[in-house]
């Protein structure tokens, strides 16, 4: 399963309700607000950090760079952009978002 | 394959709809089909022909119905939901058609995927 | 515009409503629950986790007398099992961060931890999530 993440996890518990109840293994994509979520030297990137030993991650491409961010990603985090959304979604089974 | 897409909130308020709209767009460019749209909550705003933005930036409305009038995308404005906030037949855009619930039902049980779009 | 029709002859799925915010601050648990009265009428295997403020959406004793007129569709909750809409989960860590038990709720529940929780949600075909 696709897990999709679109709040940012300095206002919502979106991120992390995804990572509490994301099944090991599933990739974890970061879209719109969400994106600020693959950003490094916050205070949640500990966390992102440690949870993308269990999930592969992602993060739009369009949504880091409208938001001026694209350069803060952290590394191992894989930068996609909407085509590559479409494929996570064709390849990863069924999805939920994480409003 | 075939992705259905669940579209949650309004234009301009929310980014959802313009999200969506994108995945649509590459999604059929790469290929699948998008057999159908279903606008929920404040998502059946974005059906609302009387829609005016400003004109330099995106008018989510016409790219809707563009894209269902050049993809055939069935594009859903759920009626409850509609009703409660005055999206009715006389004011709804080209390529949107009012119907109800059942249809994202369908949509869940007839696509291989269907992708949420919300706040 | 493109109706569409699907072929949905004997298909039947695996649908979850998560259930992430609480009501009556926004229109979201009135009207999913509104798609989960529609859905039990497509035979389909519905079930519905609360989780987060997800668990508010069932409390006892919600009354909206003083309020503008919102309407209390509390009740509802307990009318689901008349419509074969029996799978409802609630994950244990949101109940208990919020000082709940399962007294709390007006309608019978399963509480599962969340280990449990993120198998349910990984087994479903179709997670409608608000």
């Amino acid at each position: 399963m696709l897990h999709i993440v679109v709040k940012s996890p300095f206002e919502r518990n979106a991120l992390e309700s995804c990572l509490r109840l994301a099944e090991p293994g599933s990739p974890i994509l970061l879209i719109e607000d969400g994106v600020y979520g693959a950003l490094d030297n916050t205070n949640v990137a500990p966390a992102v950090k440690s949870a993308m030993a269990d999930h592969p991650m992602y993060a739009l491409d369009a949504d880091l760079k409208a938001r001026g961010v694209a350069d803060r990603v952290i590394d191992g985090i894989e930068v996609v952009d909407y085509e590559g959304f479409v494929d996570l979604v064709v390849d990863k089974g069924p999805s939920n978002t994480w409003l | 394959m075939n992705i259905g897409i669940l579209v949650n909130e309004g234009p301009f308020t929310h980014q959802a709809s313009d999200s969506a709209y994108m995945f649509a767009k590459a999604a059929i460019a790469k290929g699948h089909a998008v057999p159908r749209v279903f606008f929920y909550y404040d998502g059946v705003n974005n059906g609302n022909k009387l829609s005016e933005p400003q004109s330099d930036d995106r008018d989510l409305v016409k790219l809707w119905g563009r894209l269902a009038d050049e993809h055939g995308v069935d594009l859903v404005v759920c009626v409850a939901a509609g009703l409660r906030r005055g999206i009715k037949d006389d004011v709804l855009a080209e390529g949107f058609r009012i119907s109800g619930l059942g249809q994202l039902i369908e949509a869940g049980m007839g696509c291989d995927r269907l992708v949420t779009f919300g706040d | 515009m493109a109706e569409f029709e699907f072929e949905t002859e004997g298909v039947v799925k695996k649908f979850m409503f998560l259930n992430r915010k609480a009501p009556y601050g926004t229109i979201y648990a009135l009207e999913v629950l509104e798609t989960v009265l529609i859905s039990a009428a497509f035979d389909q295997e519905v079930a519905l986790a609360f989780v987060d403020d997800g668990v508010y959406q069932i409390m006892k004793g919600c009354d909206t007398a003083a309020t503008s007129g919102m309407k209390n569709f509390s009740k509802t909750y307990r009318a689901l099992e008349g419509y074969d809409v029996e799978q409802l989960f609630v994950e244990k860590e949101s109940m208990e961060a919020r000082g709940l038990t399962e007294d709390d709720f007006i309608v019978d529940v399963q509480v599962v931890p969340a280990s449990e929780m993120v198998a349910l949600i990984a087994a479903q075909d179709v997670v409608i999530s608000g």
